[in-house]
């Protein structure tokens, strides 16, 4: 019985076709986050990560503002350490869709030599990722940030209003979240304050993939599985882009072929063995996965409620 | 058959509510093995048996030393037949307006009692909330019956009591033990006497559909786009109702109508949109519609007065002499309530509002009957509205604020001096008009 269960779950999770009337459901209801923002905030901004969750965030504000163009510029907080292949799509893709892009990089931190290996990843997150964040938040003046986290990546997460409030110093509270009862979003802050919108609250992992598929938004390549030069560790397969990255002793390039689950910075995210080259491959990976996608995050697992601390300290 | 169903969850501490969802996630393999792996560590470290369902759930570092769930939680999980959306809030009494926000949006609730105390005075309550905020159909879960040698008396007074309680709402009864699993996925050799469907076969099928797709056609303007001279659009999510090219609209509060042009999206004009779809809509003529007016077929209460069930959620008690920021729709007005209200508190109060609304009873509409209440002095959430039915115009002097005193309530009520100019130069516009 039990088996047979599985069997079926599989079938219809994994087959995008049959769920099309749950994706109109969530786009419409992200689309009514959007338009909320941009009716209630002077100065919105998408916080633009180039993963596949900003990637399906970019298609639902050209849908939510058409025949309009996107009324709020893209902010990518660049830590210098992603990958390549990240920052090349970055700039051809938000070129083709018109949007405007601004990045930011906290550039005394890396000219003081910051790097995970060298400072910890916790002190090397907290100066080129919240540092960096907070800065460009303020120097923009932006009143409303979006960002494309989703409740279902981790338990803090699962917490997390759509309108999340934050202090001056972009900081979370989560005893003093604000109820929001049916689609009723409460827009008002005090000078300084701001807060983070999270339009794809409710779409899980697998909602991301099939909306990709079901849309054919473009994504950064290196979520395809293909050969690829790396350093094998453990369970975790880094790509050593970095010069910095240091070779353990008898330590040697090895290719394998693998693809990101997740995307980040180079050092810091692991690449998964896998065979899934297309979006449906991907999605079937997914469904038979036994790994939730930030389990290659090292910056999640550094101690027990990690990200909730982030998140309190300014981060997404 | 909807492909999404949104459930909310609610019981007493100890009920073992968290636990039954954390084996739904389990079971229906919501759950990853990496988050196993470190529950499964945490529950080494406090002691508790081998999985302790609970720690799925309880996200936050304070609910995980305290043992108690403190706000509300959104999970996500899928079967063959649908995909759900479940708020599970908490059971603890001072966190009643978690239940009210969970149930908001629900459209079917689950209450959790344990089988050897019944009904308590905490499932009432919970139903109550539920009920008011517009949820029909109840699954009644009667858990730890394991702790009761599946007693089939237990079960039965449990039902009947509870059938009693929401009258007029659908309820569906089962005797489950979420530790063992007894009728959450598969049906209980242990519980021959009953015939039902467990709790997840009668989830994946419910009949929820369409209530707001039925009714009158209703889409708050969210945003007018006129992003070039020949395009001007009405941008909204349809609250209710379906709507074609060629069909008549009225704008409220001004009254004034014209046809569907088109229905303009991204993917393309479409031929249709109905309840839930967020589309923009361009009309024959060029009248003047802006944000927080309401595009209808048919005619629709308009009014500054109306009572109101409010669910209060602040520590700060509703002061009846106080003006408070309505959100309805998407209009925000001042507003004044005749009650007082403490937290945890549920009244039907008079409500009146500052400008006109455009508004239908909850009970006919969710979305047009519903509003939240802000506390412009701490901008917190401070209460939720359903609407009963529109209040007479009082027309004597005395239930009218002149201008002067209201020009001076909305500049106290300000947090700011940019905000205090702003508040009076709309209100002399609105008096002059």
């Amino acid at each position: 019985m039990h088996g047979t269960l599985e069997h079926e779950v599989d079938e219809r999770v994994a087959n995008p076709a049959i769920n099309l009337d749950h994706l109109r459901a969530l786009e419409a209801e992200s689309i009514h986050i959007l338009r909320e923002v941009v009716a209630e905030f002077a100065r919105p901004v998408m916080l633009y990560s180039i993963g596949k969750d900003s990637s399906v965030l970019l298609r639902l504000a050209q849908k939510a503002f058409y025949p309009g163009p996107i009324p709020f510029p893209l902010l990518h907080i660049d830590t210098t350490y992603k990958f390549r292949e990240m920052i090349e799509f970055r700039d051809r893709y938000t070129a083709e869709v018109g949007a405007r892009l601004i990045v930011h990089t906290n550039r005394e931190a890396i000219d003081e030599g910051t790097q995970p290996f060298a400072v910890g990843t916790q002190r090397c997150c907290g100066l080129l990722k919240t540092k960096a964040l907070l800065d460009a938040l303020q120097q923009g003046e932006f009143d409303a940030a979006f960002g494309g986290a989703r409740r279902d990546e981790e338990r803090s997460r699962a917490k997390e209003r759509i309108f999340s409030l934050r202090d001056a110093r972009g900081q979370w509270d989560p005893k003093r979240q604000r109820p929001e009862l049916w689609h009723l979003l409460n827009s008002r802050i005090r000078p300084g304050e701001s807060i983070r919108v999270f339009p794809l609250s409710n779409w899980t992992e697998i909602d991301v993939w099939h909306y990709i598929h079901a849309e054919r938004i473009p994504v950064v390549p290196l979520y395809f599985a293909r050969e690829r030069d790396v350093l094998v560790r453990g369970h975790s397969l880094i790509v050593p882009e970095q010069p910095f990255v240091p070779l353990l002793p008898g330590e040697r390039l090895e290719r394998v072929k693998c693809r990101m689950r997740s995307l980040g910075c180079s050092p810091c995210t692991g690449a998964v063995r896998s065979d899934a080259d297309t979006v449906p491959k991907i999605i079937r990976e997914l469904v038979a996965a036994k790994h939730s996608e930030r389990q290659l995050r090292v910056i999640d697992h550094d101690q027990d409620g990690s990200m909730e601390l982030k998140k309190r300290e300014g981060y997404f | 058959m909807s492909g999404l169903l949104r459930i909310c969850t609610a019981g007493s501490v100890d009920d073992g509510k968290s636990t039954l969802i954390g084996r739904l996630l389990y079971d229906s393999r919501g759950v990853y093995e990496d988050q196993v792996r470190s529950v499964q560590a945490a529950s080494h470290n406090r002691g508790a048996g081998p999985i302790d369902f609970s720690l799925f759930t309880d996200g936050l570092r304070a609910e995980r030393e305290q043992g108690i769930t403190i706000d509300v939680a959104y999970r996500y999980f899928a079967t063959a037949r649908r995909k759900f959306i479940l708020a599970d809030t908490p059971g603890h009494e001072q966190y009643t307006r978690n239940m009210a926000t969970g149930a908001s949006t629900s459209d079917v609730a689950i209450l959790l009692v344990d089988a050897r105390h019944g009904i308590r005075e905490q499932t009432r309550r919970h139903a109550r909330i539920a009920q008011l905020l517009g949820i029909a159909s109840f699954v009644l879960a009667v858990n730890k019956m394991d702790l009761v040698d599946f007693d089939r008396g237990a079960f039965e007074q449990c039902r009947d009591e509870f059938a009693k309680l929401v009258e007029g709402a659908t309820v569906h009864a089962i005797p489950i033990s979420a530790l063992d699993g007894d009728n959450v996925i598969v049906a209980s050799e242990r519980t021959p006497w009953f015939r039902g469907p467990g709790l997840l076969p009668y989830l994946e099928t419910v009949d929820v559909a369409g209530r707001a797709e039925r009714a009158a056609f209703r889409l708050p303007v969210q945003l007018v786009l006129r992003p070039t001279h020949d395009f001007r659009g009405y941008a909204g999510r349809i609250a209710s109702g379906t709507i074609r090219p060629g069909d008549r609209l009225t704008a409220w509060p001004s009254g004034v109508s014209t046809r569907v042009a088109r229905i303009a999206t991204w993917d393309g004009d479409l031929d249709r949109a109905s309840a839930g779809m967020s589309v923009t809509l361009v009309l024959e003529d060029e009248i003047d519609v802006s944000r927080g007016d309401v595009l209808a077929t048919d005619v629709i209460e308009v009014g500054r007065r109306f009572s109101a069930d409010v669910v209060w959620m602040d520590e700060r008690p509703l002061n009846p002499g106080r003006p408070y920021l309505l959100k309805h729709t998407t209009r925000v007005v001042a507003a004044e309530l005749d009650q007082p209200l403490a937290l945890n508190d549920i009244g039907r109060v008079a409500v009146t509002t500052a400008s006109p609304l455009v508004f239908d009873s909850y009970a006919d509409n969710r979305s047009t009957g519903s509003f939240v209440l802000i506390d412009p002095a701490t901008n917190f959430t401070a209460g939720a509205g359903m609407i009963a039915e529109a209040l007479p115009e009082e027309t004597s002097d005395a239930a009218y604020l002149s201008g002067a005193e209201r020009i001076a309530r909305a500049a106290r009520a300000a947090t700011s001096d940019a905000e205090a100019v702003e508040a009076v130069r709309r209100l002399v516009e609105e008096i002059l008009r």
